[in-house]
């Protein structure tokens, strides 16, 4: 009975080669059933595993023993969970988003887009559900794959090819890294997999291997300085795929260390401070960078990078809390950080989706090009400040509700009678503040520039609103955002399944429960106050004389908004000049010397760069590629220039061997 | 005891504007006007019609009403002499700082809308601000909350009278110059914003509503009143213990509300503005005053001992 969907599911794999065959007008509505049955499989797993509990392990076909058996404990019942509603309003939305792409490219370039989108998938799925070493590694090798067929979507453009060349790369340094890991492992005598795992780490030393592992996980989930990849990826790839991408393929790599990390029970102090301490510079260095960002998908992706520090927060703290004996800690900061692994797949695949909608309605993501399209886009535009207000962690949605968690086991963990603990406590409690309130600064910034003002470019004057699916799309995500942070019981109640497999005792979550409830209630109570105060409004402006008239200009009548207002570059001016160097600016301007009376025409430009890219990739590569060319001299090709190297070698062997210093 | 609360809030916030402002005026010599003047103001104004930028959206017309349903909600967290308030949970104050920078979106969007250079530019800066003052906030709450070893703001004001007393007070009484000081950066007053500015540029605060009339600017500033109240209340708290009886607390309560606004006013007539560049080395220089706050706290709970 078991394994009666796992048949389904290795015909869908079979199957969806299919729609490379078929014409275009049919391909995305196979590749929707498709997804709609994968997803149905994925939801059925999470509940059963949700409902009975414990770990199931059963063979994808029964009598198939080249087959690889599938597990799945709460930690993978979550994560599937996650993948399958992440793919649903993935496919949901790019039914609206390929449409336009309908015309323009051949059946056989879309059904290899869908082809990879059903294998990405499948192979996340398998990627949750197998433990032993090879399947694995292929599954996670799979997803990486069909991710850089993804992103070549417009492969007519030689920078997405570059950014997607990058990210292969990138990409198979991880999964050296992860294999050499579970090959070490395998060369001691353990199980090769997952499995062989339990066995080293109660044996052997922890720390240098988990290293290893967090390098290579931490590559897909994006901790800095392994992010690289992430701001270039997500925006050169269709929307749909930058919010699966970014909403869950970048939480398998967090899903990795989970799984790496319920076989340690020991080292876990020093274990926990790295993840913190990393995690933390990766929070407050991903938003500080997304605030001088112009391109809307760049500092989105940038916010991942942030959404990974706050979840990496709150497990690298619930360690802190296992390693110490703090019960409270460990359970509230740990059951914080996985429920942020949801809401930041949910809240960060519905703005891609707005990004996405707005990228389809005026072709540009530069907001300094974009402005006024709450009254053309007016659905996606609220949508798009929902997510953005659940971003910043504000009530009563559900970022508000991981963070608050999370921010409880910070608070709780004060009481321990360890003062360098305390210290590392408020350093992780200002961490999460500073977070919340650039995050509200470079929200309050691309909701405004984008969707508020005047229009700032024709492109964006002429925009329409999107398609009905892709709004439906978003507010599927949309209604699971106010139901967490409405009912926050029922999800933590869930959450506390998977927090169970780090943390012996999760007492103070099931005590949390009424609190949680109260934060739902408060929730509540504000939205309620808000429509009542709307409606007095309303009723108000009947009585009264309402006059429409331009943006007072003070006192200058020329004042016109499309002209004056104010710019992303300005908006994140003083907050980058506050903090220079830690953000990379360049600007391209001439200074007027003083000899110059009459003064040429002048251009005036910035840009953001990334300063570890700058350190860790760009000077690197640069550096071998000078290298190299200094050495090109040599290569002259001449035959005879050849024949002198080979003799001059000789003579040097000869010389050395006839001194006998070889 | 909730209701109670709210009422003493409600009160509060009817008459500090008023007391600010006759503060001013008597220190700067001239007449003033009389306690309920600004009451009047906002009373007046919700009866008014409004007019409305073209440029702006829907957003414009809702967001101060969200921005007043937010700071309305968070006077119910508040407590009184011991007694909760209507919403009291471990962890309240996050909820209440949270939803306070919720309301601060609102009104920063809300002045984007209108697509004027001035209000961007006065959004922007308000963004920046309260961003820096947050940790300020939360090391004070943080402090408390090692102090007392709980997290609600009942429970911290409660025990915070108890054991060491003359540490305690000690304690108290950096939190309250420090709540003082993030009250003033918060509600824009001087030393890093000047309600009186005539010059746009130079505003952070009022230029952000500029464009704002009748209903909502009244929610506005009924708002802005209702804040001092709220910070007014978290300075009470501190010296309203349980055992003293209602009454004590009632009039306590009330005489340092109205010292709350005179200490207002008055640092407002003698102090000079900052720098606009200057105001984010102010506001930071607060959360290191704060930092001292927790790390006194480690010595006095001979968490962290010096030899």
């Amino acid at each position: 009975m078991a394994s009666m969907e796992s048949v389904v599911f290795v015909g869908i794999s079979i199957v969806s080669i299919l729609v490379l065959l078929i014409p275009r007008r049919s391909q995305y509505y196979f590749s929707l059933f498709l997804h709609v049955f994968l997803s149905l499989i994925g939801f059925l797993w999470a509940v059963r595993s949700l409902l009975e509990g414990g770990t199931k392990i059963f063979p994808m076909i029964d009598g198939v023993t080249y087959l690889p058996t599938l597990t799945i404990d709460s930690l993978s019942a979550f994560f599937v969970f996650l993948i399958s509603f992440g793919m649903l309003t993935g496919i949901l939305f790019a039914g609206g988003y390929l449409k336009p792409y309908r015309k323009k490219m051949s059946s056989l370039e879309l059904g290899i887009h869908h082809l990879a989108f059903i294998w990405l998938h499948i192979s996340m799925l398998m990627v949750a559900v197998l433990r032993e070493g090879t399947f694995f590694l292929l599954a996670w090798e799979m997803m990486s794959v069909s991710s850089f067929v993804l992103i070549l979507f417009e492969a007519g453009k030689t920078e997405t090819r570059l950014i997607a060349l990058n990210y292969l790369i990138q990409m198979h340094v991880g999964f050296v890294l992860i294999m050499g890991a579970m090959m070490y492992v395998q060369s001691l005598g353990y199980a090769f997999g997952f499995d062989g795992l339990a066995g080293y780490f109660s044996q052997q030393p922890i720390l240098p291997l988990f290293m290893v592992f967090f390098i290579g996980f931490g590559i897909k989930a994006g901790f800095v300085p392994l992010h690289t990849w992430l701001p270039h990826a997500h925006p050169a790839a269709p929307s749909h795929v930058s919010g699966v991408m970014s909403g869950v393929m970048i939480k398998m790599g967090i899903y990795g260390l989970l799984r790496v990390l319920t076989y340690i029970h020991t080292d876990l102090y020093a274990i926990g401070l790295i993840i913190l301490g990393v995690s933390m510079f990766s929070g407050l260095m991903g938003v500080m960078n997304a605030i001088t960002q112009h391109d809307i998908k760049k500092l989105l992706a940038y916010h991942s990078i942030e959404n990974i520090g706050i979840i990496g927060m709150g497990i690298g703290a619930g360690l802190l809390g296992v390693a110490l004996n703090a019960p409270i800690l460990a359970a509230l900061a740990f059951s914080g950080g996985i429920l942020h692994i949801l809401n930041h797949s949910l809240f960060k695949s519905l703005l891609f989706y707005g990004a996405g909608s707005v990228y389809q309605a005026t072709h540009t993501r530069n907001v300094e090009q974009l402005g006024g399209l709450m009254k053309s886009m007016p659905k996606t535009a609220f949508l798009f400040l929902l997510g953005s207000l659940s971003i910043c962690g504000l009530p009563p949605f559900n970022g508000f509700i991981s963070e608050f968690l999370i921010y409880m086991g910070l608070f709780k963990g004060l009481g321990l009678d360890i003062w360098y603990l305390d210290l590392s406590m408020l350093a992780s409690i200002l961490g999460l503040t500073l977070i919340g309130g650039l995050a509200i600064f470079c929200f309050t910034k691309v909701f405004s520039i984008t969707f508020l003002g005047s229009p700032r470019s024709p492109k964006a004057s002429h925009a329409k609103e999107v398609a009905d699916d892709m709004i439906l799309s978003k507010v599927l995500v949309g209604v699971l955002i106010v139901a967490i942070g409405l009912f926050p019981n029922i999800f933590v109640q869930w959450v506390a399944q998977v927090t169970a497999l780090y943390v012996p005792d999760i007492t103070p979550i099931e005590n949390a429960l009424p609190t949680l409830m109260k934060v739902g209630i408060a929730g509540g109570v504000f939205i309620v106050i808000s429509l009542l105060l709307l409606w007095v409004r309303s009723r108000q402006q009947k009585q009264v004389v309402v006059d429409y008239g331009p943006t007072w200009g003070c006192g200058y009548t020329g004042a016109n908004p499309a002209v004056h207002q104010y710019t992303a570059t300005s908006y994140a001016h003083n907050f980058t000049e506050l903090v220079g160097p830690l953000v990379g600016t360049k600007t391209h301007y001439k200074q007027i010397a003083e000899e110059e009376i009459f003064p040429q025409q002048r251009h005036f430009e910035t840009h953001s760069f990334d300063v570890f890219e700058q350190a860790l990739i760009d000077k690197p590569a640069q550096l071998m590629r000078s290298t190299s060319n200094r050495h090109e001299s040599f290569q002259t090709g001449k035959l005879t220039h050849y024949l002198i190297y080979v003799f001059a070698f000789l003579v040097l062997v000869f010389l050395l061997t006839y001194f006998q210093i070889l | 005891m909730a209701a109670l609360s709210l009422l003493m809030i409600l009160i509060s916030a009817a008459v500090i504007p008023g007391i600010i402002s006759i503060t001013k005026a008597k220190l700067s010599g001239r007449k003033g006007i009389t306690l309920f003047q600004p009451l009047k103001d906002i009373l007046r104004l919700f009866r008014k019609g409004s007019v409305y930028s073209t440029t702006a959206s829907l957003i414009f017309q809702i967001t101060p009403t969200i921005h007043f349903a937010g700071i309305a909600l968070a006077l119910l967290f508040l407590p009184f002499s011991g007694g909760a308030g209507l919403l009291s949970f471990s962890g309240d104050f996050l909820f209440f700082a949270y939803l306070l920078a919720f309301t601060k979106f609102m009104l920063i969007i809300n002045a984007m809308d209108t697509g004027s250079g001035f209000e961007g530019m006065g959004a922007n800066r308000e963004a920046l601000y309260s961003m820096l003052v947050e940790p300020a906030f939360f090391t004070i709450m943080a402090s408390l909350v090692l102090l007392t070893g709980y997290a609600s703001f009942q429970e911290i004001y409660n025990n915070v009278h108890f054991g060491d007393s003359s540490l305690s007070y000690l304690f108290a009484a950096v939190s309250i110059y420090l709540l003082v000081q993030i009250a003033m950066v918060e509600n824009s007053r001087l030393p890093v914003d000047d309600p009186r500015t005539h010059l746009e540029l130079t505003m952070v605060h009022e230029v952000m509503v500029l464009d704002n009339s009748g209903f909502d600017l009244g929610l506005i500033m009924t708002g802005n009143a209702f804040k001092f109240a709220i910070y007014g209340n978290l300075i009470a708290n501190f010296l309203l213990p349980q055992s003293f009886s209602l009454a004590t607390n009632v009039i306590i309560y009330l005489v340092v509300q109205v010292l709350f606004a005179v200490i207002i006013g008055s640092l407002e007539s003698f102090r000079a503005r900052n720098k606009i560049a200057n105001n984010p080395q102010f506001i930071i220089t607060l959360s290191s005053i704060a930092l001292l706050l927790f790390f006194s706290v480690l010595i006095i709970t001979h968490k962290l001992i010096l030899e």
